[in-house]
């Protein structure tokens, strides 16, 4: 197969970008888009010029490392595939295939397709974990898991912190990462303990680093890991959930929430849930 | 042709593992007594270098931080959870006995030296197996999400090799799950300012001073700066070799290089011949397919493997009827069957290739056929335990496993070799530590199934914590080594020098170029079957292909940038250096064990021939003294637990 691949070339951060065309004359249908970039680089060496820097690892689409903009579409033309998954049978003979780093919210070009995405790591740094000493966990037999809760637990926990939600969103948010681990840590009995303040400082984190979700939804068919878009309503309500209970436990009447949500306060409706229910000596 | 090996190596003295005496059983109760405690107050003095952020380096860092140490962690990836560890499938092995069929400690321990064949550490691996049941509550406290029975409780499996159920998994996607469990927490630490994560950073160097290992020397992957970094103790958990054979299971970053480096430094390397092919692998397609996919093992638990009879037979695998198939696993291995460990399955495999029975365009395959199982159990259940992997396999081939056998390969997988380490991990440089596949002593000359993600939590969250800290104990007042140390520059001077030659060799070929040659050199000489000659004339032309690479290579680019041919230049460099040891290991090893097959030593039926009279002992290399050749130690291992036997899994 024939390809015009149009990269992105950029020597460094602070280098000016642009595209190069290059003619692939030899690709073949199975080929990934990443061996296609492979092929690309072994001519480009062997004619004494610089390969592409892309980042990649596993190739099986489980670490995450890889990713870019395929025809402006995050991994490329097939929903809910990683890069290197995505193959070269989606293009036909001719055709051109533009790729561009990803970009959006903090992440910074490195060189030609490899980005910072360091943003993604701050964010669970803030409070994406359970905080148990080594040594201290008790028998695992000793905290039974819902197998339906832990399945879902685990539709979150597969997220691969490749970014492509970043890329995918106009507003360059990371909605969908934050609340896949909000999700994955609040369905799982060892990671209850601590969801209010894990959220709290998680979202802190995200908007500093990114931008603000407006439901785009645009992110949800870009992520190689399936991560399903209640992941953002997990995490929006797992927010409210802890405006509440902050309320609760926090005595300074200026900590309280204003507005709209003070006038919430009072009613029984949204003290439904057990673990929102205030301790009698509260009332 | 004679194979002279006094010429190739040297003999040096036995070493010994300095544990403690008496029953392995109570040994780490013992030595955990017997180890130096460090005061919490005093613990923020002492600064600790881990290097990797799998699952070892990222538990050992994380530990560390939360008792109390100074720790800088070190990663060439951009993020810790990208590690190797994130790609394995099946699971991780514990002896929690929750199923009544008859698990323990005891048994998970005969089963790892068992299918070690017999060439592990008693000591070591009853620890492995003891400290197993703390991992999973530790990864399950750290929200692994494993999966459940219908009551809550975990659910296990059974994997290769074993009769017990005893695999925790979390889908097909333990290793990210540990990994990313593993990671979190280390960010936990990153973020509360306790530890500090250098992303990005390629370790090039040791520095060792007065005989101590003091401190590592990095490139920045993306300013290209070499620096040097001093501390009290440095940890490797760096991971294993495969990737020498170019295409293997192995993440494409994965590299020797930390650990060559260690051992060029005078780290012993132990083992290094043992390799083990995995036999789930998808066979090569073309050459550009730039690795080898695996699929998991666990899909042996229900799939059949199978050859058609007949050499040559290109018929559909479906038009072949039952009775013209080869069940060779079930036939050969009648009480495990498809499940027989992953050295006899490679080798059955090779032998069914070697006889023209291989399948696939390029009969390179054999099958694995789920019909059986999908009539069985039903499509449903099939897709709640294999979905993901069935994916896979759509998503790398086009074929559908549903509707036809997928084609599976051997392939180079897991090294059970790597540096030298003694009881506490420490390798034979004071104050170099070692955990996970960078290390050696847990799987003797095979691996089992679903103990690599045990072998790495166990090493990184519940040795080296305790271990490391004896080492500092003693060290109390003094300060890592100024960057200005005669020791330190010389390090730093040559780690620019090699990179400056690399670059300016200026010859015509890409690193790749040199490491496909190699990857097929390996393959063919120090593959799944090896013999005397072969090794030989393997390690000669490793070696004419090294000073080939050393006056051909090219690397575009410059020092000062991130430039991803200079960082595979270098990692080539010693996958060429490395290769040579893995062929010497084999031709000096003469007898079979586990992985580690030679032709001349077999059994009347084909079996692996150990010669226990002269072998029962490590092979730990030191680095190429006065004359060139590389000086092998012998560490003698002793079965006290358990009588030494044939491996049977007829």
């Amino acid at each position: 197969m024939r390809l015009a691949v149009e990269v992105w070339r950029q020597h460094d951060a602070d280098a000016a970008g642009g595209f190069e065309t290059y003619e692939v004359t030899s690709a073949t249908p199975e080929m990934s888009l990443l061996e296609l970039l492979d092929m690309l680089n072994a001519e480009l060496v062997a004619a004494g010029g610089a390969p592409v820097a892309f980042d990649h690892d596993c190739r099986e689409g489980i670490c995450g490392s890889c990713g870019m903009m395929v025809n402006g579409r995050p991994h490329g033309p097939e929903d809910n595939t990683p890069a290197c998954l995505q193959r070269v049978r989606s293009f036909s003979d001719g055709d051109r295939v533009r790729l561009e780093p990803f970009r959006g919210g903090s992440f910074t070009v490195l060189r030609d397709l490899a980005v910072d995405r360091s943003g993604l790591d701050r964010v669970i740094a803030s409070g994406g974990y359970t905080s148990t000493p080594t040594n201290a966990a008790p028998e695992a037999a000793s905290l039974p898991a819902n197998e339906l809760e832990a399945a879902q637990a685990m539709d979150y926990a597969a997220c691969i912190g490749c970014g492509a939600c970043v890329a995918a969103c106009p507003n360059g948010a990371a909605q969908l990462f934050a609340g896949a681990k909000i999700g994955h840590l609040v369905h799982l009995p060892q990671g209850r303990v601590e969801r209010y303040e894990r959220v709290r400082t998680m979202v802190e984190q995200m908007e500093d680093d990114f931008g603000y979700c407006t439901n785009y939804t645009e992110c949800v068919p870009a992520c190689p890991a399936a991560i399903p878009l209640q992941a953002i309503a997990e995490l929006n309500r797992e927010r409210r959930r802890a405006l509440w209970h902050q309320r609760k436990v926090d005595e300074a009447p200026e900590a309280r929430p204003k507005g709209w949500l003070a006038r919430l306060r009072t009613g029984p409706w949204w003290q439904s849930d057990p673990d929102d229910r205030p301790m009698p000596t509260e009332r | 042709m004679t194979v002279d090996l006094d010429q190739r190596r040297a003999i040096g003295p036995e070493i010994h593992d300095g544990a403690p005496s008496g029953d392995p059983a109570t040994m780490w109760g013992q030595r955990q007594l017997d180890l130096r405690l460090v005061n919490p107050a005093n613990r923020r003095k002492f600064k600790v270098i881990v290097v990797g952020t799998g699952l070892a380096g990222a538990g050992a860092a994380a530990t560390l931080s939360e008792l109390g140490y100074g720790v800088d962690v070190f990663t060439l990836h951009d993020a810790p959870r990208r590690a190797h560890s994130v790609a394995a499938q099946g699971g991780i092995n514990a002896a929690k006995a929750y199923k009544a069929d008859g698990d323990s400690v005891e048994r998970l321990f005969k089963d790892t030296v068992k299918g070690g064949d017999f060439r592990s550490r008693e000591a070591d691996v009853y620890r492995l197996s003891e400290l197993s049941v703390k991992v999973i509550d530790h990864m399950t406290a750290l929200g692994v999400p494993f999966a459940r029975e219908y009551g809550g409780g975990l659910a296990t499996r059974s994997f290769g090799g074993v009769q017990v159920s005893r695999t925790f998994y979390a889908r097909g996607q333990t290793g990210q799950q540990l990994q990313i469990a593993g990671s979190q927490q280390l960010l936990k630490e990153v973020g509360a300012g306790r530890c500090r994560l250098h992303t990005r950073q390629e370790m090039l160097d040791l520095i060792v001073s007065e005989g101590r290992a003091v401190g590592i020397v990095t490139r920045d992957l993306v300013t290209g700066e070499i620096r040097p970094h001093t501390a009290h103790a440095v940890v490797l958990a760096t991971g294993g070799y495969g990737n020498a054979y170019f295409k293997s299971t192995l993440a494409k970053a994965s590299n020797v290089t930390a650990t060559w480096r260690a051992h060029k430094r005078g780290a012993l390397f132990a083992n290094p011949c043992f390799v083990q092919f995995h036999p789930t692998s998808l066979p090569l397609s073309s050459e550009w397919q730039s690795k080898l996919t695996l699929m998991s093992e666990s899909l042996r638990n229900d799939g059949r493997v199978w050859v058609p009879k007949k050499a040559g037979d290109d018929r559909d695998p479906n038009a072949i009827p039952e009775d013209e198939r080869d069940y060779y696993l079930e036939r050969m291995y009648p009480s495990f069957g498809n499940l027989a460990p992953r050295d006899i399955s490679s080798r059955a495999a090779k032998a069914q290739l070697d006889a023209g029975k291989g399948v696939g365009p390029l009969r390179n395959g054999v099958y694995l056929d789920f019909a059986d199982a999908i009539a069985r159990l039903g499509r449903k259940t099939m897709e709640e335990r294999y979905s993901n992997l069935f994916e896979l396999y759509i998503e790398a081939t086009g074929e559908d496993p549903w509707t036809a056998p997928m084609r599976i390969a051997p392939g180079p997988h897991f090294v059970m070799g790597g540096l030298w380490t003694d009881y506490d991990q420490m390798s034979s440089l004071p104050g170099l530590f070692v955990g996970g596949e960078a290390s050696f002593n847990y799987h003797g000359a095979n691996r089992l199934g679903a103990n690599s993600l045990l072998s790495a939590s166990v090493d990184g969250w519940f040795v080296l914590p305790w271990t490391v800290p004896n080492y500092l104990a003693p060290q109390l007042g003094s300060e890592p080594l100024p960057h200005d140390h005669p020791d330190v520059r010389a390090t730093l001077d040559e780690v620019s020098e090699r990179v400056e030659h690399l670059l300016g060799v200026g010859g015509t070929r890409g690193p790749d170029v040199f490491h496909a040659e190699l990857g097929q050199l390996l393959i063919d000489h120090v593959g799944v079957e090896r013999h005397a000659e072969g090794l030989a004339e393997g390690a000669d032309r490793i070696r004419a292909l090294r000073e080939e690479f050393w006056r051909d290579v090219r690397v575009v680019g410059s020092g000062a940038e991130l430039n991803q041919e200079l960082e595979r230049a270098g990692r080539v460099a010693d996958y060429l250096e490395l290769a040579e040891l893995m062929a010497l290991d084999a031709l000096d090893r003469d007898e079979s064990a586990g992985a580690h097959f030679r032709s001349e030593h077999q059994t009347a039926d084909g079996e692996a021939k150990r010669d226990d009279e002269r072998w029962t002992s490590t092979s730990a290399w030191g680095p190429p003294g006065w004359d060139g050749r590389p000086v092998r130690h012998s560490e003698p291992l002793t079965f006290k637990k358990i009588k030494l036997a044939t491996r049977s899994y007829k």
